[in-house]
């Protein structure tokens, strides 16, 4: 279509198309990105108004300095032992995860997801919460299982669909549920589980229950309407909810500017519904569970919902159907600021004097050979590439409690299919 | 036995649900105090308090998202989209998450709600207040589809809903709401009270769900049929003086393949009457199936009477809706030797 020929006094209208600063081949340099100084934060009451929080949106919550000091008002002062506690499930997500990454390169199942990076997010969250709060995780929240104690050895029957997985290979792989654990089925539409878990919190409300949910969504999928719905149905109805968003800064190849990062924090987004925001650290596992308390205290205390972005970084592919190179400098992942959020852990507990170069050999060690002696005990139970169809009647169950007349004359024709 | 029509006897529904599960909640787009823009929740935030009736947000993907949250954590949701046609917004909650909980979790987390929207044309709606988009979940797996045609069905067909322990769409005839249609517009409308089906028993009851019901039995052709247009399709007959086996499916999903089975290798004709859009819509199934499950039965070709192809009109909405012309043509084809 032509331009108007009409008002041609008046400029060109240009649509401008966010770009990220840096693509493959480029010096990626992050020094504009700002990073208060750890424990410069103010920590108001949780109880607070909405609006005192206002300032915390476009602020960073830190604790942990770069000396591995934890500092400022948002200091939870944990016990050693939690924080060795969240250190060990840290270890144990990333030895988990470059495991499950090499079985799927070693074409024992079609898919997987690391949470390289963002190890503290769901970890310290997970510790900050109560056992009977639910989750309604994203895709990169296995920390919240591992952390929960769920068997190593059943997120890998789901990894490979086998004979073990409880969801008898219905879902791709890394999509959990665990009903018992309060670890809500992962879909791969994403935001849906976002609005979700403020129903849950709804219904605990309208019950007169005292568990919360906690409901986490990803930079990108704060898009979707499914956010709006969700941010919007919690501060009307002061939902006793915690929304997560882990701004990892990609989703897939598009950067935080394609999902509106350019112009406002994602934190910010809170501040137009009425409900309390923070921006956090998210690699800095002191400030994650400070904030996560900090906001399930408000929950629980009816006074309303809180939104939390974790700000991290996405370290490797989206997934391993993914390779960032290809949109992004390879050395990006160094050039963040914030750092890695297990040696920023290490660090800390070091200068505790709990922790040493021994221990940590140590742990690497027992948790590698539990890992391991996991993937042996799964892949007992089979792998997705050596799976047979014995059982494959079973594909055709719990689409309806009882199964119907046309379900069931389908599932004969497919028993019969090459017969 | 009190006589109602189509509000009274579904707003008795959500009582009896109500009074009977501390578990069902009803919420939606002015749904609460004020009762609905039809009145089907009129009432209930009164009995049953705010936190069990309440209004939403304009918002239909947020009200079926925290009815998943609501279902996740145990409660029974209950919740009227206002208009069929405002669905859409909640589609992917209804289709990629109600739908597919139960199978995508084999069990684990199952979603028993009621999701209950107005639908259907004949009241100047225009295109935004008028459409019939069942077949739009009749293609999803893990959804029943539900319409009634009276009000002893409503109530009936609902409790049985609100107590199924799989997620129901439930879409209600809005033009007959107060009362049968005859597909004549021009001619005034009947009130329920002197219709049939309009005697609603007090308490509880069911319909139960997959189970079509033969309105009128026939020997000349079988005539499949739901929601509005039962009425439409059964003053056509008898209008036409054609012997007529008339069933109303009642649910589209599961369907009752054994009623209509019996009833076209019967009568050996069969005409189908819906008032959504014909290319891809239920009929086609319907066809389709008798086609494969009847055909040496039958004695003429399958054929259906539907809405157009078009988007729905306001000001030609006659031309549009699947009046007793239409139905008189199809059958005229149908009965040929």
């Amino acid at each position: 279509m032509a331009r108007s020929e009409t008002r041609t006094n008046r400029p060109a209208l240009k649509l401008h198309v966010p770009e990220p600063p840096y693509r493959p081949g480029d010096t990626p340099d992050y020094s504009h990105v700002q990073v208060p100084a750890a424990g410069e934060a103010p920590r108001p009451d949780s109880a607070c108004d909405d609006k005192e929080t206002i300032p915390l949106t476009t602020h960073l919550v830190r604790v942990l300095d770069d000396d591995g000091r934890a500092v400022g008002p948002w200091d939870p002062k944990l016990d050693v032992e939690v924080l060795k506690k969240i250190y060990r499930d840290m270890v144990t997500v990333r030895i988990f995860d470059d495991r499950m990454y090499r079985a799927q390169r070693q074409g024992k199942t079609s898919f997987y997801m690391k949470c390289t990076g963002e190890e503290a997010i769901a970890t310290s969250a997970a510790a900050a919460m109560d056992a009977e709060d639910i989750h309604f995780p994203t895709y990169r929240q296995q920390g919240l299982l591992v952390s929960r104690g769920y068997p190593l050895v059943k997120m890998m029957c789901q990894i490979y669909s086998n004979a073990g997985d409880h969801m008898k290979g219905r879902q791709l792989p890394i999509m959990y549920s665990d009903k018992e654990k309060g670890f809500f089925s992962i879909s791969g539409n994403l935001a849906t589980q976002f609005p979700q878990a403020v129903g849950w919190a709804m219904a605990s409300a309208i019950k007169g229950d005292s568990r919360i949910a906690m409901g986490w969504i990803g930079d990108g999928a704060t898009a979707e309407g499914d956010f709006h719905a969700a941010m919007t149905f919690a501060s009307v109805y002061q939902a006793p909810v915690i929304l997560a968003c882990v701004n990892n800064q990609w989703a897939i190849s598009s950067f935080s500017g394609i999902a509106g990062a350019e112009q406002a924090t994602f934190a910010s987004r809170a501040v137009g519904y009425g409900i309390a925001g923070l921006r956090v650290d998210g690699n800095d596992v002191l400030a994650v569970y400070a904030a996560v308390r900090w906001a399930a205290e408000r929950a629980r205390s009816n006074n309303g919902p809180t939104f939390i972005e974790f700000f991290t970084y996405r370290a490797e592919g989206h997934s391993t159907s993914d390779d960032p190179t290809g949109y992004r400098p390879k050395e990006e992942s160094q050039a963040w600021p914030l750092g890695d959020p297990i040696l920023r852990l290490k660090q800390h507990l070091v200068r505790l004097g709990a922790w040493d170069e021994e221990q940590d050999k140590a742990l690497e060690e027992e948790l590698s050979a539990t890992v391991r002696a996991a993937q042996k005990e799964a892949e007992k139970l089979g792998v997705l590439s050596d799976q047979g169809d014995e059982g494959k009647e079973s594909m055709f169950e719990d689409v309806y409690a009882d199964m119907p007349w046309h379900i069931a004359e389908q599932r004969e024709a497919a028993l019969k299919e090459g017969e | 036995m009190p006589v109602m029509n189509m509000i009274q006897a579904l707003n008795d529904a959500h009582k009896v649900a109500m009074r009977a599960d501390e578990d069902v909640v009803v919420f939606g787009e002015d749904a609460g105090y004020f009762g609905g823009v039809f009145r089907v929740t009129e009432g209930l935030q009164k009995e049953f308090g705010k936190s069990r009736a309440f209004d939403a947000p304009i918002s239909e993907n947020g009200i079926a998202a925290t009815a998943v949250g609501m279902a996740a954590y145990g409660l029974k949701p209950l919740i009227e989209i206002q208009f069929a046609d405002y669905i859409y917004p909640a589609y992917d909650q209804i289709v990629s998450e109600v739908a597919k909980m139960r199978y995508r979790t084999a069990g684990e987390w199952t979603m028993p709600m009621v999701i209950r929207s107005p639908y259907g044309g004949g009241i100047y709606g225009g295109q935004t207040h008028s459409q019939s988009p069942e077949s739009l979940f009749t293609h999803v797996a893990g959804l029943k589809v539900v319409v009634p045609s009276n009000p002893y069905d409503a109530k009936g067909l609902l409790l049985a809903a609100v107590e199924d322990p799989d997620p129901v769409i439930f879409f209600e005839p809005k033009r007959i709401y107060n009362g049968p249609f005859s597909g004549h517009h021009d001619q005034p409308v009947v009130p329920w009270s002197k219709a049939g089906n309009s005697e609603v028993p007090e308490g509880h009851y069911t319909v139960p769900l997959g189970k079509a019901k033969v309105v009128r039995e026939g020997e000349a052709l079988t005539v499949l049929t739901y929601g509005t247009m039962v009425h439409v399709a059964a003053a056509a007959m008898e209008e036409a003086d054609v012997d007529a086996e008339i069933v109303d499916l009642r649910t589209l999903v599961p369907l009752d393949i054994e009623t209509i089975e019996a009833s076209v290798k019967k009568t050996g004709r069969c005409l189908i009457v819906h008032e959504a859009p014909r290319t891809s819509g239920f009929g086609a199934e319907l066809s389709a199936l008798v086609t494969e499950r009847c055909f040496y039965h039958l004695e003429a070709p399958v054929e259906r009477v539907t809405g157009w192809d078009t988007p729905y009109p306001h000001a030609y909405e006659w031309t549009y809706f699947p009046g007793p012309a239409r139905i008189k043509n199809a059958l005229k084809k149908v009965m040929a030797d």
